[in-house]
Formats: structure tokens, sequence, C-alpha cells
């Protein structure tokens, strides 16, 4: 199998009469990475992946894979193997039949077909399940069955459309290392379309959030997490608190905001906005829960919140506890439980306290819908 | 009482289940079998006037049967060659129908079955509404257009690509044109049926593991489309084989459907006899000749009701 072949996206357009699908995509994927692309239903990603596997011509702009413009190159020349959602087995066909149907395209014996069946289902941990028909499988079987179809392909970009969404949670992470070890055995490009943050985050060497046909953000996944570009970024992967407000004062890569009802609080702005931030600009600051902590109660400064607390709960692993937010959001701060007493302080008000360099500033902008 | 009907019972009322169990016996057995077990009776006894009827000669007798192969006792020849002749063409000529009906109803189908849009509902209707003009009427309209100052004729000689008119009719191909035409609907619509059900998706990952499109259409459409296809072509086989009017009217002078011997047997010479075993031979041919290619294609019994 040819490693390492990259994939890119130039200017790329892709619009469905008036509406704009895709706008101006400029991606760069490196070969042999896995590469996510992370979106709420209906931001483009998909459309993206239809148009690297060929089913969909762009309006403007290129795809390129490894180096090579793909304008006009049909799905079936295309060095890439796409796993559809449904998965898009054939249901009249054996597992071995299916597995092998690019050979069979290709002209190859029935019985180089056959020994190349055993080994790939040796490899998706299948083995003697080839002549079996698709429906005789479980889901997680069917699953492998369609990896292994689209790998005997031996494509050079093997594309991903949500392909875990259709299995129960526990099969689902389960397949999430499964496919993170795959990618790296056989070492092709992955692309992998999913709105699923937690896959995007355990499975990625990049990802690129996307919204609304425009690509937010690329970047690994810690970063994406701790150092988010747009307040979209920050609010659709993983939980977080809002904060809105004008920028008072810039220090060098921190701003002062002053908040809507929080007061004048102290932040680190994004690395992608620093330089980009001026005073009175509207800006967004985002604090994680587990950032907060408690601190006694009425302490002022640039680094405290107070506010009063609606309901506690209490998760396992955390207290999470609820408080009068930003623009009827409720705040939440997650306190780790080492085992401590945990009194209800529902009614009362809380002072709460970050390190200003877990809090991000970010130029106001929409937030992901909940 | 065996099980499924207790459940039947169970599930519908003894009243409701009763009614529902007497009107299907009723059209099976009342308006198929027994009238069909009547004809097969005639079909074994000979044509006699009334009051012989029941008398010593009405005896069982395999003359009918003989007289479609060996003809009239005493004749000039050893077999009946004009009605073989005529039962043969209309088979072959059925199953020529019947393909190139497929060969034309798979892609307006396939077509209708995988686009996605108002416009097949338009497409559909305009398929459907023509059938509301009856029969005879579309037969004749067919006439009009393949006859010797028809419309066609009168197109290609005017355009120079005849010099003469063509005689469509007198060469069977206004007759195959009206069979094809008239059940073209029962062709289309399993088909239709089934495909409309495939999921795009394998069509795009077949295409997408590399794929030509008629490889596609090889692998994965014609085998998930089979049940409707033998559907299709069992009925229009079926059917055409059994058709009388357009062979009536679209039929050349000199070339006779098997069902117009039928029809000249009961009506004209009035040997209900006689006709009754052309019948029963044209049946029990057609219900093998569809046995065995279903077998060949591996196709079953319960497909065919899908």
């Amino acid at each position: 199998m040819s490693a390492g072949v990259g994939v890119d996206l130039e200017n790329l357009w892709i619009r469905f009469g008036d509406f704009v699908a895709v706008r101006d995509a400029n991606v760069h994927i490196k070969g042999g990475d896995f590469f996510s692309f992370l979106g709420p239903s209906g931001c483009g990603k998909t459309t993206i992946l239809r148009a690297v596997s060929g089913f969909l011509e762009p309006s403007e702009g290129n795809v390129l894979i490894g180096g090579n413009n793909m304008k006009g190159i049909g799905p079936n020349k295309r060095p890439t193997a796409l796993i559809f959602q449904n998965l898009a087995l054939f249901p009249l066909m054996k597992v071995w039949e299916n597995i092998t149907f690019s050979m069979e395209i290709a002209g190859a014996s029935a019985r180089d077909r056959r020994k190349r069946a055993d080994e790939l289902l040796d490899m998706i941990a299948l083995p003697g399940q080839g002549d079996k028909l698709p429906s005789e499988l479980s889901g997680g079987q069917r699953q492998r069955v369609a990896i292994a179809r689209a790998l005997c392909a031996e494509p050079d970009v093997l594309l991903l459309d949500e392909p875990l969404s259709a299995l129960d949670l526990k099969l689902r992470q389960h397949m999430r290392t499964e496919l993170r070890e795959i990618q790296k055995r056989v070492g092709i490009t992955f692309i992998y379309i999913t709105h699923d943050q937690g896959e995007a985050l355990t499975m990625s060497d990049d990802i690129a959030v996307m919204r609304a046909g425009v690509i937010d953000q690329i970047a690994d996944g810690k970063t994406i997490y701790n150092d988010p570009a747009t307040a979209f970024a920050a609010s659709f992967v993983g939980e977080n608190n809002v904060f809105r407000g004008k920028v008072l004062e810039v220090r060098g890569d921190q701003a002062l905001i002053r908040t809507n009802r929080s007061g004048d609080l102290l932040s680190r702005i994004s690395t992608a906005n620093q330089g980009k931030m001026n005073v009175g600009d509207d800006a967004m600051m985002f604090i994680r829960p587990e950032a907060l902590s408690l601190a006694p109660t009425g302490t002022q400064g640039d680094h405290f919140v107070t506010a009063k607390v609606n309901h506690e709960e209490f998760e396992g692993n955390s207290f999470n506890i609820f408080m009068e937010g930003d623009g009827g959001k409720e705040l939440k701060v997650a306190i780790p439980n080492h085992g401590q007493s945990f009194d209800d302080h529902s009614g009362q008000d809380m002072t709460l306290e970050y390190d200003v360099n877990n809090a991000v500033a970010v130029p106001a902008g929409e937030l992901a819908a909940e | 009482m065996p099980g499924f009907l207790k459940e039947f019972f169970n599930r519908n009322g003894t009243l409701m289940g009763s009614l529902m169990l007497g009107l299907v016996l009723f059209w099976t057995v009342g308006l198929i079998i027994l009238p069909q077990l009547s004809m097969l009776d005639f079909s074994f006894r000979p044509n006699l006037p009334p009051p012989e009827i029941g008398g010593p000669k009405d005896v069982y007798t395999l003359e009918n049967y003989k007289y479609l192969i060996y003809g009239p006792e005493g004749g000039s020849q050893d077999y009946n060659a004009v009605d073989l002749k005529v039962f043969f063409r209309t088979l072959v000529a059925a199953v020529c129908v019947t393909i190139f009906n497929l060969i034309l109803c798979y892609p307006i189908a396939y077509y209708l079955g995988q686009t996605k849009g108002n416009h097949i509902r338009v497409f559909a209707l305009m398929l459907i509404i023509p059938y509301w003009i009856n029969e005879i009427l579309r037969a004749f309209a067919l006439r009009i257009i393949f006859g010797e100052s028809g419309v066609l004729n009168t197109l290609l000689v005017g355009s120079g690509i005849f010099d003469t008119p063509f005689d469509f009719i007198r060469n069977d191909i206004a007759l195959y044109a009206g069979l094809g035409y008239a059940y073209i609907l029962l062709m289309i619509f399993p088909i239709y049926n089934v495909i409309e059900s495939l999921d795009h998706n394998q069509i795009e990952a077949a295409r997408d593991l590399g794929a030509p499109w008629w490889r596609i259409h090889k692998r994965v459409v014609i085998p998930y489309a089979k049940p409707g296809i033998s559907s299709g072509c069992t009925m229009v086989f079926m059917l055409s084989a059994g058709a009388l009017a357009a062979p009536q009217i679209l039929g050349g002078p000199s070339s006779l459907w098997f069902t117009q011997l039928i029809y000249q047997q009961f009506n004209d010479n009035s040997d209900w006899p006689q006709g009754a075993a052309y019948a029963i031979v044209l049946l029990v041919t057609c219900i093998l000749l569809v046995l065995a290619v279903m077998r060949l294609f591996k196709v079953n019994m319960g497909d065919i009701g899908k």
C-alpha cells in the first residue's frame, strides 16, 4: 500500500443553486495523517468528502490528491475509497465477495480474491466469516467488513463518512481505537467526517472545525480544545462557559474584558486572534467548567467571578455547580471529586477563581447550538 | 383446524374471518378454478350437437389435442403444419416482445426508481394516463401511425429516406410495437418498485470501488431487481402470448396469433372442445416455459409476488 499521499483543497467553493455549501475552503492534509472534518450536521463536511471522492464536482477551486488535480476524474478512477455512513455493503453478496469487489472489477481470479479476503478477514478479526451474508453479521462486524472492502481497493486515501454513528456507545468507543490502529498499520491517509467531537479528538492528527460551509480552524485536537480560534470552535468542541463583553484593555497577549454581568475579567487572547483584538471590540471569553475552582466568597479581582448558584449535581467523578450565567445560559463549574464533603449551595452566591491562562478570548461570534 | 386458520379467525373474529375467507374462496374456486376445470373437461370431449350431449357418443377423447398436432383425420399432411406454426410463432414472438420490453423498460424503471424529485411523479403520470384509453383505441391509433399512408410512412417518404411506403403491418412491426406498448407498465412498475428501494449508496459504493456503469448494473442493480424483472417478464410474456386485440388489429393478413385460432374455434366454428384444447395447450406451455426460465435464472416463486 502506498503510504503518505496528501490531499489539498485549494479555494474550494461548492454551490447548490443559490446555497453555498462550502465557502472557499483551503486545507492541506499531510500524507499518512488521520484528518477529521468536525462540525454540526449541514455544515458542509459531507459535501467536502463527496468532492474529494469525486461524486461531486466543485463549483470553483481544486481538489489535489498526491499533488494531482482531480478535476474531471470520476470516483471510480480516483485513488480514494469511501466508507459510507450506512456502510452500503452489497446485501446479496457474501462477505468475501463484498470485500474483494474492487478486485473482481479489476479482473482478479476467484482464487486470488479468496486469498486476499482471508487475509483481510484476519486483519479485521473476523476469520472464517467470509461465506456469510452481511445480514448475518452484527453491526460492529459489518463495520469492519466495510473497512476491509475499502482497504482491499488499496486506496491512497480512505474517506469515512460518519461510519460509527449507527453503532451503540460502547462499540463506538471500541471502534475508535480500532480505526486508529488500522490507520497506523496501513499508513494511508484517512479523512474522517464526524459531528462527534469525542471521535475527532481521540482519533485525529488534525481537525478542521466547520460551521455553515466555512472552516473555522484547522489544528490538532489539543490546540482546538485549548486555543480555539473562533467563538464557534470554542463552544462546539467540549463544554465551555461563555462571558460576553467588550475589550477594555489589551495587555500584550492578554485582554481585560468588561463582561456584561461578571465585572472586568482578564483573559488570554487566543493565538489566532493576537494583535487582532482592539479596545472597544465585542468579545467573548471562554472558561471550561473544569478550569474554574471555588474561592472565598466575595473575593474581588480580574480572575474572580461571583454568581448565584441555581442547582448542583453529583456526576461521580465531579460535583457540578450550575450558576446564573450570561445570556440565559448557565455557568457550569466542575469540581473534581476527591472524596471531600460537599454542601448544597443552592440559592447562595459563590465566588469562582480561574487561572488567566485557562481563559481564552476571541472576537464575538456565532455560538454552536446546544 | 390448522394453526394458521385458527390464528386467522382469532385475529379477524369469526364473522369477518368467515366473510373474508368465503370471498377469497369464491374468487379462487368459483371464478378461476371451476371454470378452468370445466374448460379442461370440454377439451377432452368431442364436439357434439346439443341433443347428443350426455349420449353414448359423449366420451373422453384425446382427439382435440391430436388435431393440433396431426390435423384433420385423413388430411393431406402428416402434421397440422399451419396451426403448429402459428403456435410456435406466437411463443417465439411473445418471448421477443418480452425481451424487447425488458430492454426498453429497465432503463426507464431505473431512472424513475433512482431519481429524486417531483418530476418523477409527472413522468409516472405520463406513463399511466395513456392507459385510460382503451386497448382497441390504442391499437387503432398505432394503425394510423404504422399504416401504409400513415404518419410514419408519410414522414419517411416525405423526407426521402424511403422511396416507397414500408409495410409495417405486413412485416409485423406494428404488431410488435402494439404488443410491446400494451404491456409496458406491467414491466416498468414491478422493476421500478424494487429499484426504488435500492439504496443509492450501493451504486455509489460500487462506483467508488472502480466499477464502470455496466458492471454496477450487472453486479449490483440487476441482482437486486431480479424479483421485479421476473415479475414483469412473466406478466408481459403471459399477456402477450394470450393477447387478442393487438394481433387482431395490428397483425398482418397472413400472420395469425394463436389466440386468434382459439377465438376462431370458439366463435366461428362453435367448436368449444377444440378451442378449449388449444387454450389449455397454450396455458400449460406458457406456464412450463415460465417455470423453466425461472429455474434457469434461480428465481423463486415468492420473488414474483414481490
